[in-house]
């Protein structure tokens, strides 16, 4: 009888990378119920949209490259790309916007670097620039938070709905809204307006976003706690952001800086740290490569969020350290057991 | 008090198995019909067999001797006759066959006359040393490093930590566990024997928490005694050597350096036990505990199994369902072995047979790609990217590789345990060491080549220059000569009138002598001179296609050689004549000037140095005492030192040879050709020859072998047609 001759280890941990993925999905659960509960539907609408576009992207595309189709879709990476561009996305937006967003992301982003683990990119946060440059005004425009004012209530499903398809709400007139990162940059220096503005005045930072900030914070928790990602990429970067944001905020001009609770939880801050920044396919790798690289994407989203052209910035800030990721794994590799001190660098061309 | 343990990085927590076969007492395999002892059952040279097909041995017989310093002797296992000495399956990555000694047993169990040694207190250590490594000890736990060369410590090193490696962090085996529990008395004398030898300030014995019997056995053994049972947490890979050195004592073993370097010597459990039978009992390593386990298994547990038995006699005795089987690894499941068949003997370093079904150990799952979740980073224990070190692997770029420190990896499979891509890393790293390891053989070989060939050269140089140089100094010598000649005819010619006539016939002899030397002499220099500028342009030829890398390098060189040859024949002849010329013949030089002679004494002396060398090396190896590292290199230096001498002294002897060949030839053309028949004949029986055998073996270029035994085939037939015109005019 032919027994079967491999080589060792002969063991193996259960699961796999569609495991890994799955968990990543499960964490982003308490973000999507208080974005549900804040902006009504939209959310839920775009996340649905946006994964079965980047279901059938990636599976014509592994078609295209005669790749198993079954074998690839259940790694769920596909899903993931497509539920963290839909989380970044506007309630508000338009069907197509999801669907140009993700299939560029699927598409380009990562199949033409060679799919899965290839891509220098994160391609959720490739597809959402490129939606913020061509369509900023889409982008940039989101809805009340529900409770805000008096009046303000969560859109139901039937007319999230029809503002995702149709572009209007019958018997709506106004249902934008600008995002406490927004409204801070319009009147930052005006005290009078900051103190008044309803928008920025939640328990702890902005209304509403703070929530969604505790959310995926959350969810980033327990990411951490089943060791699907480290402690080193969010930890750099909300400890960057917190002393960035609190010099500013306290020795600097509290009028002009927003303050330290504000930068932590607003906007993309915690989605980025825990679910975006995180991608272990662009981010460096070794655990201190991880903490440069997270404190990076800390850095860069305060200077952009406070002296940049954009409100906010997680998304330019993690496509410019995926950058910069390889030459970061090459200078903060570990110190090997026996070895005086860690190697830095390439090899040594002989 | 407890003592400190060290976390090492990394590790990982498989299931243990160890229940299965961890509660049944240790049980005697049953003699097997025939036992295959293989020559190499541990890392260094194989054994050489003393025995010939059809003697009788006895049980603990020597029956192959130790061929070097990190070598060791194998002994027969059961009484018997010698059934045959040849390939015979084993344990081997590459399922290659090795040499093994087949004994079939008499079934008598006679053991040859023991020499027990109670008391080795009385003895020197060298003695107790020699009787370790008589008994054929290697590493029980899986590497089978001869452990005399661990114990045979140099006298400057001081050792401080003499640690037990009673870990056993693979998972399924218990061996060393039941061991511990039924022998641990023996297991302590043969840890004492250890102390003894090498003298350290602390001894330790490293166990996991996973074997709380053990573990109590251990510390009632050690009671009273200067011996400390560490208890270390249970995590793989605790138990390979460098981990359990820095768990036990914070020390690092410097990469590619030995624990002996930082005064630990760390030996295994079952080496211990191996090694109070040796001392205690005057019995050779034949026999050790090695662990059945895995579903199919009916009658999993421990087993004292004879080395050299079949894996297939043993399982059967265990009640292996071989429907059920589906794989068969020597060794646990993290670095042990496939076996691809079950005839393979039982050696040394078997500590278990593991026979899982499918189930159990289901087939890998198909490799995903990797997205770089450092999982694999957490789990190694000695610190590296495996992540990176995959895409370096895969991506051929080894020189990244290295510099991320793959040779530092100790293949323990944590990181491909946990690889959610199921993605062999191991087997990347394997892939990658073996490309640098034959790189950097190929550039050794190569870069030898070509010392070789400058070497030559510049030896071919100043053989050149010398012979200038001697040329320089005849010629002056003759002209020196030629002008006191010149100058004693004139001054007696006043003195002597009558002389007159002689004097003056004198030049007269000397022009009509002269005069037909002249042309004879012109004639030998013009030749000298063409064919030196005909082998200049050969040579230059040779140096343009050896940088090119061109295909003819090898014609070439035969033509630079044969028109070397004939450019000094031809010089020879010239200044031969030149010298018979001027009637002055030369004094027969004195031997030591002859570069011929020059060279063998060369030789002679370079291989005596050698030999005297290899002396004081073998001595030192067993005393066991010395720098044998230092002494071994002089030994390899003064080696090719002496192979070099020889291989100049041959050369210049054949140089020589061919120059008298040559000389002679020009006198007789048929001689000459007659010659070139018979050289080319041997050529062209050579060129089969080879092709034959590599048309047996099935290895190296055929069809360059081809070509070259017709192009000798031509060459004979050129030589032969041109024998015959000759001898037909």
């Amino acid at each position: 009888m032919a027994l079967l001759n491999v080589t060792s280890p002969h063991l193996h941990k259960p699961g796999n990378t569609g495991a890994f993925m799955r968990q990543v999905i499960y964490a982003t659960v308490p973000g999507i119920a208080v974005l549900t509960h804040f902006f009504g539907w939209g959310t839920l609408i775009n996340t649905v949209l946006a994964v079965l576009t980047a279901l059938a992207c990636e599976a014509a595309i592994l078609k295209i490259r005669q790749k198993p189709i079954a074998f690839y879709l259940n790694d769920y990476s596909a899903v993931v790309t497509a539920l963290l561009l839909a989380l970044a996305i506007p309630p508000s937006s338009p069907w197509w916007l999801t669907v140009v967003g993700t299939s560029f992301a699927i598409v380009v982003a990562k199949h033409l670097y060679g799919g899965l683990g290839m891509n220098p990119f994160n391609p959720a946060m490739i597809g959402y620039v490129l939606l913020l440059i061509s369509f900023p005004k889409e982008m940039t425009t989101w809805l009340p938070a529900s409770g805000v004012t008096a009046s303000t209530e969560a859109l139901n499903l039937l007319q999230s709905l029809q503002l995702v398809f149709t572009g209007q709400i019958s018997g709506v007139d106004a249902f934008s809204g600008a995002t406490p990162l927004d409204t801070f940059r319009t009147y930052a220096g005006q005290p009078e307006v900051l103190d008044t503005n309803a928008v920025l005045h939640g328990l702890m930072a902005g209304y509403g976003w703070e929530w969604v900030n505790v959310a995926f914070l959350l969810g980033g928790i327990y990411l951490i706690w089943r060791r699907i990602i480290t402690w080193h990429i969010p930890v750099a970067m909300l400890a960057a952001i917190f002393f960035l944001s609190g010099f500013f905020n306290t020795a600097v001009d509290a009028d002009n800086y927003g303050s330290i609770l504000f930068h932590l939880l607003s906007g993309g801050t915690m989605l980025g740290a825990f679910f975006i920044a995180t991608d272990p396919v662009t981010a460096a790798t070794s655990a201190k490569g991880k903490l440069v690289y997270g404190a990076g994407i800390g850095i860069l989203v305060y200077v952009i969020r406070s002296w940049g052209g954009y409100p906010d910035a997680v998304a330019f800030s993690v496509l410019l350290m995926n950058l910069a990721a390889p030459t970061i794994d090459y200078y903060t590799q570990p110190r090997t057991y026996g070895h005086s001190k860690p190697n830095k660098g390439l090899a040594k061309r002989s | 008090m407890s003592r400190r343990i060290w976390d090492i990085p990394g590790g990982i927590h498989p299931p243990e198995n160890k229940a299965q076969s961890a509660g049944v007492s240790i049980r005697q395999a049953t003699l097997p019909e025939r036992v295959y002892i293989p020559l190499q059952q541990h890392i260094g040279a194989p054994a050489k067999p003393i025995v010939n097909v059809g003697d009788r041995v006895l049980k603990g017989q020597k029956i192959g001797e130790a061929t070097g310093f990190v070598s060791l002797p194998v002994h027969a296992s059961t009484s018997g006759v010698v059934e045959a000495i040849g390939l015979h399956p084993v344990q081997h990555p590459s399922q290659i066959d090795s040499v093994c000694i087949t004994i079939k047993s008499d079934g008598e169990e006679r053991w040859i006359e023991r020499h027990p040694i109670p008391d080795y207190r009385a003895h020197s250590k060298k003695e107790i040393l020699d009787r370790i490594r008589d008994a054929g000890i290697a590493g029980m736990g899986g590497a089978g490093f001869p452990s005399v060369v661990k114990l045979g410590v140099k006298s400057d090193t001081k050792i401080e930590q003499l640690i037990l490696n009673a870990v056993e962090c693979e998972p399924y085996i218990t061996a060393d566990d039941r061991l511990m529990q039924e022998r641990a008395d023996q297991i302590v004398a043969g840890l004492e024997i250890m102390a003894w030898l090498v003298e350290p300030k602390e001894i330790l014995i490293g166990i996991e928490d996973n074997k709380p019997h053990a573990i109590n056995a251990m510390r009632k053994a050690c009671e009273g005694k200067p011996i400390d049972v560490v208890v270390v947490p249970t995590k793989y890979p605790s138990g390979g050597e460098k981990q359990l050195i820095h768990l036990l004592t914070g020390k690092e073993v410097r990469s590619g350096g030995l624990p002996a370097d930082v005064g630990v010597v760390c030996q295994n459990t079952g080496t211990a036990y191996a090694v109070k039978r040796a001392v205690l009992d005057g019995e050779p390593l034949i026999s050790r505990i090695t662990t059945l386990t895995g579903d199919a298994v009916t009658h999993k547990g421990n087993y004292e199994v004879l080395l050299g038995t079949p894996v297939a006699d043993l399982l059967l005795q265990a009640g292996l369902q071989r429907d059920r089987m589906h794989r068969l690894v020597m060794g646990g499941p993290m670095m042990g072995f496939s076996i691809h068949d079950p005839s393979v003997p039982v050696v040394k370093t078997t500590n278990c047979l593991l026979a899982p079904t499918e189930k159990e150990f289901p087939d890998p799952a198909p490799e995903q790609p990797c997205i770089r979740c450092g999982s694999c980073a957490n789990a190694c224990p000695v610190n590296l990217l495996p992540q990176q070190l995959y895409w370096f692997a895969k991506a051929k770029e080894f020189d990244k590789a290295a510099h991320f420190n793959l040779f530092d990896c100790i293949e323990c499979g944590a990181c491909a345990y946990v690889c959610p891509s199921s993605i062999p890393l191991v087997q990347y790293y394997r892939f990658a060491k073996g490309s640098i390891r034959t790189a950097e053989q190929e550039a050794r070989k190569s870069d030898h080549a070509r010392t070789r060939f400058e070497a030559r050269k510049a030896r071919h140089e100043k053989e050149e220059q010398e012979k200038e140089l001697k040329r320089q100094e005849r010629a002056k010598a003759a002209a020196a000569k030629q002008a006191t000649k010149k100058e004693a005819p004139v001054k007696p010619a006043p003195v002597a009138a009558d002389a007159a006539p002689t004097a003056v016939a004198m030049p007269a002899t000397s022009a009509t002598d002269t005069a037909g030397e002249p042309d004879e002499l012109t004639k030998l220099q013009t030749a000298a001179a063409s064919t030196m500028k005909r082998y200049k342009d050969a040579q230059k030829a040779l140096e343009t296609a050896e940088k090119a890398g061109s295909d003819h390098i090898d014609a070439l060189r035969k033509k630079v050689e044969q028109l070397k040859a004939k450019a000094d024949a031809a010089k020879d002849a010239f200044i031969a004549a030149k010298n018979a010329a001027k009637a002055e013949p030369e004094a027969h030089k004195p031997a030591h000037d002859d570069p011929l002679a020059a060279l063998k004494q060369a030789s002679a002396d370079d291989f005596n140095a050698y030999k005297a060398a290899e002396e004081a090396l073998q001595q030192a190896e067993a005393s066991g005492s010395g720098d044998l590292e230092s002494l071994r290199t002089q030994v390899a230096q003064l080696k090719a030192k002496s192979d070099a001498s020889k291989a100049a002294m041959k050369e210049a002897r054949a140089k020589e040879k061919e120059e008298i060949q040559a000389r002679n030839a020009a006198a007789d053309p048929v001689k000459q050709a007659k010659m070139e028949v018979a050289k080319t004949q041997v050529l062209l029986k050579k060129a089969r020859k080879a092709l034959e055998a590599a048309q047996a073996s099935g290895e190296g270029d055929i069809a360059a072998l081809t070509q070259a035994v017709q192009d000798a085939e031509a060459a004979n037939t050129q030589a032969e047609a041109h024998l015959k015109q000759l001898e037909g005019a």
